[in-house]
C-alpha cells in the first residue's frame, strides 16, 4: 500500500507538471496571441500594451514566465486577465456548483446503466434488448449541447415543468436545488448511460458463458442469485475504471457545455469563458485541476478494483 | 437388484447454429444404479459432455431442442422439469465436477464461501454451521489446514487443490448422482492419480452413482463398471468394462483401444492412429457416422445400424455395427493386439 | 525410424556429456543452463526479493537427427528450457552451443542464421495461428521474411502442405476451417518453412484427441526420416514421448532428475520420481489394473521460489532419508548410458551402484556423495510396499493416498 501511494503521488506530480507545461507552451505557439493586448483592452495604444507586458512579465523568457505563473498559482494569487478575478477563489466558489451537478448525475447514470445493461443482457436478442440498445446509440450519438438545448426547449419553454436556467444552493432550498438541476443532470447522464449500458451488456454476455457461472448454476442457485452474485459482480470491473475517469474529468470542468447552456455558475462555465477569451490562468488551473482528479479517481478505481477482485494487487 | 438412480431414454439434443442444425446427442439411452460408475468415453465432438450437461439442464438455451426422457429416481423427468424444479435438484441430488478447476470456480469469492453458498441454497442452516460442514468436507477430500484454506481465493490454490475443493463442493449435500466431466484432464499426472483415487473412494463411501466422462481409456479401466463409447453424437457401443476391453464390437472402439499407449508393454513401432478427421456435426455422414474413417466399411454401412445386442449371452453388450460378430473378432486383431487395421479408407 | 533405432542401441557417450555415440557432432548442447526469473518489489525502486528457479543448472546434448524427450509436470521448467534452446529466452547462466558455436548471449541480429535452423512448434494449435490470416500466408510469411520471392514461396507452401498431409488446394482457407489435428499440421508446416534442422516441439499433441495425437506423432516421425530433422520433444507425461524419443530427460522443479535412452527408462526407471510418473499413468487393461497395486505419490510440487534443500523431490519421495534433505545428489552414471540424480536409486544392482561415477552433467551445486551400494539395496524401513510397475527389485511402494 505504501508503494502504491508513493508511486501514485509521484505520478500526480509528474502529470501536473506535464499538463501545465503543455498548456503553457500551447498558448505561446498561437501566433496572434498576446495576453498584454487582451489585458490592456481593445483601444490601448502600443505604449500601454508594452507597459502591461512589462508589468505582467510577458517580456521575460518563457521559462521565467512559467515559473512565475506556477508560483502565483500555488500561492493562490493568480488572477485572470478578463476580469482581474482571483482564479483560485473562483474555483473555490464554483466547485460546489459543479459537485451538485456531477455527483447526482454520476449516481444516476451508473444506476441507470446497470439496470438497462442488465435488462438488455437478460433479454438478449428480444424486443426489450433491441429497444434499449437503439436508445443507447441515440444517447451516445446526440451531442450534449443539442440535447441540453432540446431539453430546455421542450421541458422549460414549451412545457414549463422546470425552470429554464439558474442555480439555487442546496443550503437555500434542497427542493429548489434539485428542481433546478434535474434537466442538467439528465443531459449529462444520457451519453454515459448509453455508453455504459452497451459496455455492460457485452461484458455480461461474455460472463454468462464462463465456466464458473455454469458451476454456480450446477450448484442449484436461483437464477437471480447466479446473475447478481456471479455474473454481474464479475462484469462490473471495467465499468469502475471508466466511471472513475469520466467522473474525474467532469469534476475538473468537462461539464462546461451543460453548465453554460443551463447557466450554472460552475467550474466548467468559468473555463468555457476563459477558453473563449484565450485567458491563460483559468485554463491552466482548470487543466491542472482535472489532472489532479484524474490521478485521484484513477487510484480510487484501482483500490476498488483490488477490493472486488482478489487476484489484483495494487501496483504503482 | 441395486436401486436405479437414473434412467435415460432416447435422449436427443439439437442446437441451432449459424451453420445449421447440430445434432449433438442422437438417441442416447443408459441407466445408472446406486454404487455404480458408468464411464462415457469419446473424443471432442462426440457429445459426451453435452449428454451430461443436459442431465443437469445446463444446455438449455433458446437455440437448443431436446427429445427423450431422463428419469431421476424413477419419476421426475430431468428433460421436462421446470427451471425451478431443476434448481432444487442440481447440487442437491445431482452434483457435477468440471474439467477445468481454474475457470470453474468464481475468481472473486472465497473457496469456503462458494461451498457454503451451495449448502445454503438447499438447506436452511446458519452460515456458521454451513462453514463448519464445509471445513469438514475440505478435510475429507484431503485439503490440509482446511479452516484457514476455506478463507483463500481460488487463485491461491494449486490446480489439484482446486479440484479437491470442487469435489468437496459436489459432495457437500451427499448427492445420489455424481457427474464428473473429465475431472483430471487439466491436471498433472501425479495429481491426476491422486484425484482419481479420491473420486473413486469418496463415491464408494457415499454409495452414490457416478457418471464419469473422459477421453482416456486408461482412466476408464481404472474406475468404471460399465462403459458407453460415443462417436459423433451417437453411442456406438456399450457394455461392461470387460466386454468393452476384451470383446469390443465396434471398429471405433478398436481404434480407441489401439491408440492408447501402454506403459507396461513394448510399444509398437508406429503409433496406431485412426485415419481421417471426426465428422462435422452439421453434415454428418449418411448411415454409420464412423463409415468414412472405417477400413471395414461396406455397402450396408450407409444405413444406420441400430444399437442392439449382437453377442450371444451378453444381452447388455450393445453396439452399432453391421459386421457379424465372427467377422469382428477376426478383423479387430492387428499384430496380435486389438486395433483398427490400416487399410484403404473411402473418403 | 531405422536411424533412430540405431542410436538407441548405441547410447551416447558414457558420461552422457559429450557428443552422441554415433560419432556425429552434437547439434545442440546445453551446459549448466540456468534461468532465474527475478521477483521484484519495492516502494520506490524495485529490488529483487526472490527468484523463481525455473531452470536450475541443466546440461543436455542433442545429436544430429536425434530426438530428445523432456518430460515433467507443470512448473518443472521444461517449457522454459525449450524456449532457452531456441533462444527466445536468454539463460541467466551456463552455455548453449549450436553446432559448437556459442549462442548463449548472441544479440538479435547475430541470432538470425540460428533462427533459420531452429524452430519452435507450440502446444496450442488454436491460439498460435493468426485467425485472420490464410494458411498460405501463415506458412509463407517466414519464407518471405528470410528473403524468398513470391512465386517461389507460393510453390513451396503447396509443397509443405502436401508434406504435412494437408490438401495443397486449401492454401486460401482460414485456420478455423480446420480441425485441431490439421491446425497442428499447419503449425508444423510453418516451422518447416525455413528448412530448419532442429524443431523444438512444446507439447505438440497435448491439446489433441488421442486418435489424432497418433497421426501427428507419426507425421513427425516420417518428417524426421525424410528430412533428417532433430527434435526436442516436450511432454507432461511419459506416454507419447516414448514413441519418438531416443533419449528422455525427466525434470522436476528446474532440475534434471534422470536422463536415459528411451528404452532403458521404461524398463528400469532409476529415479523414484520417474517411477512415480510411470505409475501415475493408468493401464488401459482392467485385469492388469486390478492386479497392479497403484503407486500414487502424494503431495504437490513445492514452490519454485523456495525449492526444498537437497534433492528437490524429497518432500514427496517415498524413499527419502536424511541425506536427501541435506545433500543434493549428483547425477550418477549407470550402465547403458543411464544417468540419475538419486541417493536411493531403483532397479540397479549393488555392483552397478558401486561402479557408478559422477556425471559431468551434474549440477555444480550437487554434492560429491554417490549412492552407496549398501543404501541402494536396503529398503528404508516402513516404506516397503507391494511391487509397483517396475520390473526391478527395488520398488518403492508409495501408496499414500493423495495429499493426506
Amino acid at each position: 500500500m505504501a508503494r502504491f501511494v508513493v508511486r501514485r503521488g509521484i505520478s500526480m506530480i509528474a502529470l501536473l507538471f506535464a499538463t501545465s507545461v503543455v498548456v503553457f507552451a500551447f498558448f505561446e505557439l498561437i501566433p496572434s496571441y498576446n495576453p498584454a493586448r487582451a489585458i490592456a483592452g481593445r483601444n490601448a495604444n502600443a505604449t500601454t500594451v508594452a507597459e502591461v507586458s512589462r508589468k505582467f512579465g510577458f517580456d521575460k523568457p518563457i521559462y521565467t514566465q512559467y515559473a512565475n505563473t506556477m508560483k502565483l498559482i500555488f500561492t493562490g494569487q493568480v488572477i485572470d486577465y478578463q476580469d482581474d478575478l482571483n482564479v483560485v477563489d473562483q474555483f473555490k466558489q464554483r466547485f460546489p456548483v459543479t459537485l451538485s451537478l456531477v455527483i447526482p448525475a454520476g449516481i444516476f447514470w451508473l444506476v441507470a446503466a446497470i439496470l438497462l445493461g442488465s435488462l438488455s443482457a437478460i433479454r438478449a436478442g428480444r424486443i426489450a434488448d433491441r429497444a434499449v440498445m437503439v436508445a443507447a446509440i441515440l444517447g451516445v450519438s446526440i451531442p450534449v449541447f443539442l440535447l441540453a438545448a432540446l431539453l430546455l426547449y421542450l421541458f422549460a419553454y414549451k412545457l414549463p415543468w422546470f425552470p429554464n436556467t439558474g442555480y439555487v444552493t442546496f443550503a437555500q432550498s434542497p427542493t429548489q436545488w434539485a428542481y433546478h438541476l434535474i434537466l442538467p443532470w439528465f443531459s449529462i447522464a444520457v451519453l454515459s448511460i448509453g455508453f455504459y449500458s452497451r459496455v455492460l451488456r457485452s461484458n455480461l454476455l461474455d460472463m454468462v458463458n464462463q465456466d464458473f457461472v455454469r458451476t454456480a448454476k450446477a450448484k442449484g442457485l436461483s437464477q437471480r442469485r447466479v446473475f447478481t452474485r456471479h455474473v454481474l459482480r464479475n462484469s462490473l470491473m471495467p465499468i469502475i475504471t471508466m466511471f472513475g475517469l469520466d467522473f474525474a474529468t467532469l469534476l475538473g470542468g468537462a461539464a462546461l457545455v451543460t453548465e453554460t447552456v443551463f447557466n450554472l455558475p460552475g467550474v466548467g462555465q468559468y473555463e468555457a469563458s476563459a477558453i473563449g477569451n484565450l485567458d491563460v490562468p483559468p485554463i491552466l488551473v482548470g487543466a491542472m485541476f482535472t489532472a489532479f482528479f484524474v490521478v485521484i479517481f484513477g487510484a480510487l478505481a484501482d483500490v476498488l478494483y483490488a477490493l472486488l477482485d482478489p487476484r489484483i494487487r495494487l501496483t504503482g | 437388484m441395486a436401486e436405479r438412480l437414473l434412467d435415460v431414454e432416447h435422449l436427443q439434443v439439437t442446437f441451432a447454429t449459424e451453420d445449421g442444425m447440430v445434432r449433438a446427442v442422437d438417441d442416447v439411452s443408459f441407466t445408472l444404479d446406486r454404487g455404480e460408475v458408468v464411464a462415457i468415453v469419446g473424443e471432442s465432438g462426440s457429445g459426451k459432455s453435452v449428454t451430461v450437461m443436459t442431465l443437469m439442464g445446463l444446455t438449455r438455451s433458446p437455440n437448443s431442442r431436446f427429445g427423450g426422457t431422463a428419469r431421476l429416481g424413477g419419476d421426475r423427468d430431468l428433460i421436462a422439469a421446470s427451471e425451478e424444479q431443476l434448481e432444487g435438484i442440481r447440487g442437491q441430488e445431482i452434483a457435477m465436477i468440471f474439467q477445468d478447476p481454474i475457470s470453474s470456480l468464481s475468481p472473486v469469492h472465497r473457496i469456503g464461501d462458494q461451498i457454503v453458498e451451495q449448502i445454503r441454497a438447499h438447506e436452511k442452516i446458519s452460515k456458521a454451521a454451513a462453514l463448519d460442514r464445509t471445513v469438514d468436507l475440505m478435510e475429507r477430500v484431503g485439503i490440509p489446514r482446511a479452516r484457514d484454506r476455506a478463507r483463500a481465493y481460488p487463485h491461491e490454490f494449486s490446480g489439484g487443490m482446486r479440484q479437491r475443493a470442487m469435489i468437496a463442493m459436489a459432495l457437500s449435500l451427499s448427492p445420489s448422482v455424481l457427474i464428473a466431466d473429465e475431472p483430471t484432464t487439466a491436471l498433472d499426472v501425479t495429481i491426476q492419480a491422486q484425484i482419481l483415487q479420491e473420486v473413486a473412494q469418496l463415491s464408494k463411501e457415499s454409495n452414490s452413482g457416478v457418471i464419469f466422462v473422459t477421453h482416456d481409456l486408461g482412466v476408464v479401466a481404472d474406475i468404471a463398471d460399465r462403459v458407453l463409447v460415443m462417436y459423433a453424437g451417437r453411442v456406438v457401443e456399450q457394455g461392461t468394462l470387460d466386454e468393452i476391453f476384451y470383446d469390443p464390437q465396434h471398429p471405433y472402439t478398436w481404434g480407441l483401444l489401439g491408440s492408447v499407449t501402454r506403459m507396461d508393454r513394448e510399444p509398437p513401432r508406429r503409433l496406431p492412429a485412426i485415419p481421417g478427421q471426426p465428422p462435422s456435426l452439421v453434415n454428418t455422414p449418411q448411415g454409420c457416422h464412423f463409415r468414412p474413417r472405417c477400413p471395414h466399411a461396406f455397402d450396408r454401412c450407409t444405413e444406420v445400424p441400430p444399437l442392439e445386442a449382437r453377442v450371444q449371452d451378453a444381452p447388455d453388450h450393445l453396439d452399432r455395427c453391421w459386421l457379424s460378430v465372427e467377422e469382428k473378432r477376426a478383423r479387430r486383431l492387428v499384430d496380435g493386439r486389438i486395433g483398427l487395421a490400416t487399410g484403404s479408407v473411402t473418403a | 525410424m531405422t536411424d533412430q533405432t540405431a542410436t538407441r542401441e548405441t547410447p551416447p557417450g558414457d558420461a552422457g556429456g559429450d557428443a552422441g555415440g554415433n560419432g556425429k557432432a552434437p547439434l545442440l548442447e546445453a551446459e549448466h543452463v540456468q534461468l532465474y526469473f527475478p521477483i521484484k518489489q519495492g516502494v520506490l525502486i524495485d529490488r529483487t526479493i526472490g527468484v523463481v528457479h525455473a531452470v536450475d543448472d541443466v546440461s543436455l546434448t542433442l545429436g544430429e537427427g536425434e530426438t530428445l524427450g523432456i518430460v515433467g509436470e507443470s512448473g518443472c521448467g521444461k517449457s522454459t528450457l525449450a524456449r532457452c534452446m531456441v533462444r527466445l529466452l536468454e539463460p541467466t547462466d551456463g552455455t548453449l552451443r549450436f553446432r559448437g558455436n556459442d549462442i548463449t548471449h548472441l544479440g538479435r541480429r547475430r541470432l538470425e542464421p540460428f533462427r533459420r535452423e531452429a524452430q519452435l512448434v507450440f502446444q496450442d494449435p488454436v491460439s498460435s495461428l493468426n485467425p485472420r490470416k490464410r494458411v498460405g500466408q501463415i506458412v509463407g510469411t517466414p519464407m518471405r521474411l528470410h528473403g524468398m520471392d513470391r512465386d517461389k514461396s507460393r510453390a513451396r507452401v503447396r509443397e509443405l502442405l502436401d508434406l504435412v498431409g494437408l490438401n495443397p488446394e486449401h492454401v486460401n482457407r482460414f485456420p478455423h476451417e480446420f480441425s485441431g489435428g490439421q491446425r497442428q499440421r499447419i503449425g508444423v508446416a510453418r516451422a518447416l518453412a525455413v528448412n530448419p534442422r532442429l524443431l523444438v516441439l512444446d507439447e505438440p499433441v497435448s491439446a489433441l484427441d488421442v486418435s489424432i495425437q497418433a497421426q501427428v506423432v507419426n507425421l513427425l516421425d516420417d518428417l524426421q526420416d525424410e528430412l533428417g530433422l532433430s527434435y526436442v520433444f516436450i511432454a507432461h507425461d511419459l506416454s507419447v514421448v516414448r514413441h519418438v524419443s531416443d533419449q528422455i530427460a525427466v525434470m522436476y522443479l528446474g532440475k534434471l532428475m534422470e536422463l536415459s535412452p528411451a528404452k532403458e527408462l521404461y524398463a528400469k526407471p532409476i529415479h523414484p520420481y520417474t517411477e512415480a510418473l510411470l505409475g501415475a499413468i493408468p493401464i488401459p487393461d482392467p485385469e492388469e489394473n486390478r492386479r497392479r497395486e497403484r503407486l500414487v505419490v502424494g503431495g504437490e510440487p513445492p514452490n519454485p521460489i523456495s525449492p526444498p534443500s537437497g534433492c528437490r523431490f524429497h518432500t514427496r519421495c517415498p524413499r527419502a532419508t536424511e541425506v536427501c534433505r541435506t545433500s543434493e545428489p549428483p547425477l550418477a552414471v549407470y550402465p547403458g548410458g543411464h544417468v540419475a540424480a538419486c541417493h536411493h536409486p531403483l532397479n540397479v544392482s549393488a555392483e552397478e551402484v558401486s561402479a557408478a561415477t559422477r556425471s559431468p552433467l551434474s549440477p555444480l551445486s550437487a554434492g560429491d556423495e554417490l549412492p552407496s551400494g549398501q543404501r541402494a539395496r536396503s529398503e528404508p524401513p516402513d516404506r516397503h510396499g507391494p511391487a509397483g510397475i517396475g520390473t526391478g527389485e527395488g520398488d518403492a511402494g508409495a501408496t499414500a493416498s493423495g495429499g493426506t
